[in-house]
């Protein structure tokens, strides 16, 4: 590698994406550009994430144009100091092409390995996804109402270091089996703890979005000792206020259109709900099954339009260490209901956030995670 | 969910629905195929090309019948079995084949919702393959989609991949008017991602390949692919094409062509059917009436030559649309200079 010349390549936000669209970039060739400044604009299948410039530099060319698809680590720029020759760069990019069309034709086992696998847990057939290995306590990963486990796509494997975080479809959701029981939280927590003891798990961090994040307090209710810190992102249980109209048109919605629609509820940045995330949520909804799956799980959950469970006491009992992560501007769940809770709980109020942190604030959702999980093990 | 061919992925659709529904049966010319011939199996073909092997094992001679070489007879029993409780699933091999029944389908399982006042059901599915590229000739390589496009009460569907033949054929099954399901006969080897769990996509959504803000390509079935990998090169040159897959051509999505040309103001349509009166002339027309204000350039339509479909290979390649040849409409709709009238 030239040292005066840094390719800019298509990132891989999280282990899943395996290629990206230049959505737009948001410098020009010729512009003086800082490290962590926004560079490009790289649409993945489910989300459209601003790409930061690792270095500081002289950005000297677009190699990738708007619209572009491209696989994972392929060349899309080119920073360069303005002493770097033309020529120099137009070299160094065609030794990059061909270094990389060369690597792109070797087999990619261990990689191909890393995959969500179907496990067979009582009743229930889910989709797994296990990585990172470590003696750091696991970590366990429950997403929300209608989510998946892709939901953790910027989170999931940026955690899997000195330790394992898994990731699973609730029933009724995403690749797991459609049949959701009586729908409760209850029986979600029951679920999860039933994959602990099929992993042989028997004490785990967890992490939960919104209804995944009710789960994961109902488990530390029912079953503390499996439990050995809460990270909460915008969880049900906090406060009776739900919206439902995203509830409601989530379920409903079978067009595109619509689908975009009720995602929209989900993010501050309107922008970052494409089409292909759209799409990816009809490819669940269309599944036989789903539908019914979700109408079950709002009734359970949100009887009369009001959220059933009042999970407060669980964090009031303060034996359990836990932190609180919220966008200001959630629009499912009202940020207000993160108040009064006791001061051992950190809080961690994002601004200009939405419903879904660790998607549209992902880094900022992981340093948390980081460190408080990080601390806990270190003092454990 | 594992990768699955548009052969398997038609295959499981016919066997998810026949387990779900007792009512839904196979008929066909060799949908069986070899009984108490020597190859042991007691399906030996399963289909001309294998698309129903292993269902006779699976449902049985009272569910998957082989029969005679007689569309006639064969289509308009199915149609009879429709209105009368069952829903069939017919395969007429060669789409070319319709001539020797399109009474059955034209004049009486379209009809029968219309004729009898809205008190008819006919939850008929006729399965078929289409198109040319496979070296099969002038009577085994047309597109007919046009033929059945045309006649009220028919529904047409094109799938232009795994995943949409499954959701489709699931959708067609489980619809209650007659459905015309058109196979490329050259995509049965290609293969993607299938969920294993049945999933039904609706009709009359068009799906969007691609987004690129220059250029709306029309594309169908086969063509979709093609219509992908040729927005694909022009995405390296700078030029963003949207990529419609309309799935169906009864009904259209005619919003989501509306909404695509207004964003793109130019209108590239691909079809491999005969060019007179196909879905590119129907796309065009519903452009240029509902949409004119909104163009930068002409439509270009991408379409084969109104001759019979070649057998020599080199004639049949230059007969069909090409990757290359969207790329040239693509990029001489862009090159397009109005110019001023004085």
């Amino acid at each position: 590698m030239t040292p005066d010349i840094t390719p800019i390549t298509m990132p891989k936000f999280g282990l899943a994406m395996t290629e990206g669209k230049i959505a737009g970039w948001l410098v020009e060739p010729g512009t003086q550009v800082t490290a962590g400044e926004e560079l490009v604009d790289i649409e993945t299948s489910k989300i459209t994430n601003t790409f930061e410039s690792p270095v500081a530099g002289l950005l000297r060319r677009h190699v990738a144009a708007n619209g572009e698809m491209l696989p994972v680590g392929a060349l899309i720029g080119i920073v360069a100091d303005a002493a770097v020759a033309d020529a120099d760069i137009d070299a160094f990019i065609t030794r990059f092409q061909a270094d990389f069309a060369a690597a792109s034709d070797q087999p990619d086992g261990a990689e191909a390995a890393d995959e969500p696998v179907m496990m067979q847990v009582g009743a229930h057939s889910l989709r797994v996804h296990d990585r990172g290995a470590g003696d750091g306590t696991p970590l366990v990963l429950i997403h929300g109402f209608g989510g998946d486990l892709k939901n953790w796509m910027l989170n999931h494997a940026a955690l899997a270091h000195g330790r394992r975080v898994i990731a699973f479809d609730l029933p009724g959701h995403g690749g797991s089996s459609k049949d959701v029981g009586p729908g409760t939280l209850a029986f979600f927590a029951d679920v999860t703890a039933q994959l602990l003891a099929h992993l042989d798990l028997s004490r785990v961090h967890v992490m939960g979005h919104s209804l995944g994040g009710g789960i994961a307090l109902t488990l530390a209710r029912t079953q503390p000792a499996l439990v050995a810190s809460l990270t909460l992102i915008a969880p049900a249980g906090l406060g009776p206020q739900i919206n439902m109209d995203f509830i409601n048109g989530f379920i409903e919605a079978d067009r595109v259109r619509g689908v975009q629609d009720v995602l929209k509820y989900l993010v501050h940045d309107k922008a970052l709900i494409g089409r292909r995330m759209a799409d990816d949520v009809l490819r669940y909804k269309r599944l036989d099954g789903a539908e019914a799956a979700l109408r079950k799980v709002a009734e359970a959950c949100f009887p009369g339009g009001k959220q059933g469970d009042d999970l407060r006491p669980v964090l009031a009992a303060a034996d359990m260490p836990a932190t609180l992560i919220w966008g200001q501007a959630d629009e499912i769940l009202p940020v207000a209901q993160a108040d009064g809770l006791p001061g051992s709980v950190t809080r961690h109020i994002l601004p200009a956030i939405g419903h879904m942190p660790q998607l549209e604030s992902a880094t900022a959702v992981n340093e948390v995670v980081e460190a408080f999980i990080g601390h806990e093990v270190a003092t454990a | 969910m594992s990768k699955k061919s548009f052969r398997q992925a038609i295959n499981e659709a016919l066997r998810q629905e026949m387990r779900r529904d007792p009512t839904v049966i196979l008929m066909g010319e060799d949908v069986a195929g070899g009984r108490g011939g020597s190859a042991g199996t007691p399906d030996a073909w399963g289909g001309v090309l294998g698309v129903t092997k292993g269902l006779y094992e699976e449902f049985g001679e009272t569910r998957v019948l082989d029969t005679p070489i007689t569309e006639a007879s064969y289509i308009g029993a199915a149609a009879g079995a429709a209105v009368t409780g069952l829903r069939p699933v017919a395969e007429l091999m060669f789409v070319d084949f319709v001539g020797c029944c399109l009474d059955q389908i034209m004049n009486q399982a379209a009809k029968f919702r219309y004729m009898f006042g809205g008190k008819a059901r006919t939850p008929l599915v006729i399965r078929a393959m289409y198109g040319a590229g496979f070296n099969a000739a002038a009577q085994h390589s047309q597109a007919l989609y046009p033929l059945f496009t045309h006649i009220p009460g028919l529904k047409v569907v094109i799938p232009s991949s795994p995943y949409e033949a499954k959701g489709l054929l699931i959708s067609a099954i489980r619809d209650d008017d007659p459905v015309i399901f058109l196979e490329n006969k050259v995509m049965y080897d290609v293969e993607e991602e299938v969920p294993d769990e049945p999933y039904a996509i609706p009709f009359g959504e068009a799906n969007l390949t691609r987004e690129g803000d220059d250029v709306t390509i029309v594309a169908f079935g086969r063509m979709v692919g093609m219509a992908n990998e040729a927005a694909d090169r022009l995405a390296k040159k700078g030029i963003g094409c949207t990529v419609i897959d309309p799935r169906t051509t009864s009904p259209l999505d005619s919003e989501t062509i509306l909404d695509c040309v207004a964003d793109t103001g130019r209108l590239v349509i691909v079809d491999e059917s005969s060019p007179r009166c196909n879905m590119a002339t129907d796309i065009a027309a519903l452009v240029a009436e509902e949409a004119f204000d909104t163009l930068r350039a002409p439509i270009r339509r991408v379409v084969p030559p109104h001759t019979p479909v070649p057998f020599a290979t080199v004639l049949e390649t230059l007969y069909m649309p090409s990757v290359e040849k969207i790329e040239a409409a693509v990029t001489a709709t862009m090159n397009h200079r109005v110019t001023e009238k004085v």
